[in-house]
């Protein structure tokens, strides 16, 4: 908790996110041309062909939609709850991150299917609760834009972030459980061979750099903007 | 207990009383139910397997019309600040205002569901079946609507906002509901997704009034 409340200050978050984020960013793209170079001289797999490239774009989307909820939730339940300060902020720099991984995973999921699977979309549990998961994502940042009050936006986002977080676990197991119903069209299930499974994780730890990275990013840019606007007021007076 | 019982029966009376809620709500449940033959076409065996999933559909879009007026209005006028100040916490009062709109929205759609199932041609087990998982369902409608509703208390225009924000998490009650008639069209028992749906409706009554009230106590800016 000390840890976490002495980066609640603007002033002391902008000077070690500054010293850090050319670190993560040079990381990233360490981290991503390295899995894209192993990714595309791993051999074709035998089913698949040269498609298995595509999970390594989709996996890790996926992967990091889950987890920037999971960033929004922790972030919602410090400012509800200890009243921190900046992860307000971050929760709402997180939110187009998020939604933004969950759009990628459906597309590269869908450009996958088609070959594969030989349709674009099918009604598969995975594909629903991912597309349910955006609809969440941009009401979470619909809510955000439509309250003007700074604060009350901010703690109505907290609890709708909440309040997802208890309900998302209950959707996929209910999308489950109603795919299984309809009979699953396709399940991919079986172990990676290592020569997939190194680039697959480099990747993810690349997607989760990125992520942080430009999450940075959007929160310095928050604290920038509200700087300014004072600025600007005070310049006004 | 007397606040409570005072309450409820006042929201159920101004619904009854200002605008007819519940007919608006059941016009509206009638009208997609009447929509959904012209655009897929009047094949009976069709609509009779469609039947659960559009009723269930049109049920929770119907629920959702007056969903956006459940606060809004005592926010508007005051009422809400002295309810506010009253004995009764705010978590009770967010629970009486569910209830009330179960009352008013929730219990005469399922009780008008029968009717239209009949226009489907669906068989009166499976009828008996969508009646019952109404009943057991719609009460989370109005619980989860209640948290989307208290969320968008301070907006003029909510009503926009409110369907992205209760939608997505009403999803496992429309899979339970519409899944149990499935079953049970399928000659198998929906004893399965009857529990799963009582035990979400249950769960969402018992922990939504803690949402509704912590968002209406940050718009009343206490």
């Amino acid at each position: 908790m000390q840890f976490l409340f002495r980066y609640a200050n603007p002033h002391n978050f902008m000077r070690l996110s500054g010293a850090v984020l050319p670190f993560t960013a040079i990381a990233t793209v360490l981290c991503i041309a390295t899995a894209l170079y192993l990714g595309f001289s791993a051999p074709p797999d035998y089913q698949q062909g040269r498609t298995v490239l595509i999970m390594f774009i989709h996996v890790p989307a996926a992967t990091a939609a889950m987890n920037v909820y999971g960033a929004i939730a922790v972030c919602s339940l410090l400012s509800l709850v200890w009243r921190h300060p900046l992860s307000d902020t971050a929760a709402r720099a997180a939110a187009p991150l998020g939604a933004l991984f969950t759009a990628l995973g459906l597309v590269t999921g869908s450009l996958w299917g088609k070959p594969m699977w030989g349709t674009y979309w099918v009604w598969d549990a995975r594909l629903t609760s991912f597309l349910l998961l955006l609809f969440i994502y941009l009401g979470y940042m619909a809510l955000w834009n439509a309250i003007e009050d700074e604060v009350r936006a901010a703690r109505a986002a907290a609890i709708l972030a909440l309040v997802g977080a208890v309900n998302i676990p209950v959707i996929y197991f209910s999308v489950q459980w109603w795919s299984t119903l309809h009979q699953g069209e396709g399940i991919i299930s079986g172990g990676t061979a290592p020569v997939f499974l190194w680039p697959l994780l480099l990747m993810m730890t690349g997607y989760m750099l990125l992520f942080l990275t430009l999450w940075m990013v959007g929160i310095r840019t928050a604290i920038l903007q509200r700087r300014a606007r004072n600025l600007m007021q005070a310049a006004g007076r | 207990m007397k606040p409570f019982a005072t309450l409820l029966l006042r929201d159920i009376k101004l619904a009854a009383r200002s605008g007819g809620g519940a007919a608006l709500a059941l016009s509206f449940f009638a009208l997609v139910a009447t929509l959904v033959p012209l655009g897929v076409g009047p094949d009976l065996r069709l609509l009779a397997r469609m039947a659960g999933g559009i009723l269930w559909v049109a049920a929770v879009l119907a629920a959702l019309l007056s969903l956006d007026r459940l606060f809004q209005g005592d926010f508007e006028d005051g009422s809400l600040e002295v309810i506010a100040l009253s004995p009764l916490p705010l978590e009770l009062t967010a629970l009486a205002k569910i209830a009330a709109h179960w009352f008013s929205t929730g219990l005469p759609l399922a009780l008008l569901s029968p009717l239209l199932a009949l226009l489907f041609n669906l068989a009166p087990p499976a009828t008996l079946i969508l009646f019952v998982s109404l009943l057991i369902g719609t009460p989370a409608v109005s619980a989860v609507g209640a948290i989307g509703a208290s969320l968008t208390l301070s907006l003029k225009r909510g009503g926009l906002i409110l369907p992205l924000i209760i939608l997505p998490l009403l999803s496992p009650v429309v899979i339970f509901g519409a899944g149990a008639v499935a079953l049970s069209l399928d000659g198998l028992s929906p004893g399965n997704a009857l529990g799963l749906l009582a035990a979400f409706a249950f769960a969402a009554m018992l922990l939504s009034p803690f949402a509704a009230a912590a968002s209406v106590r940050l718009n009343l800016g206490s």
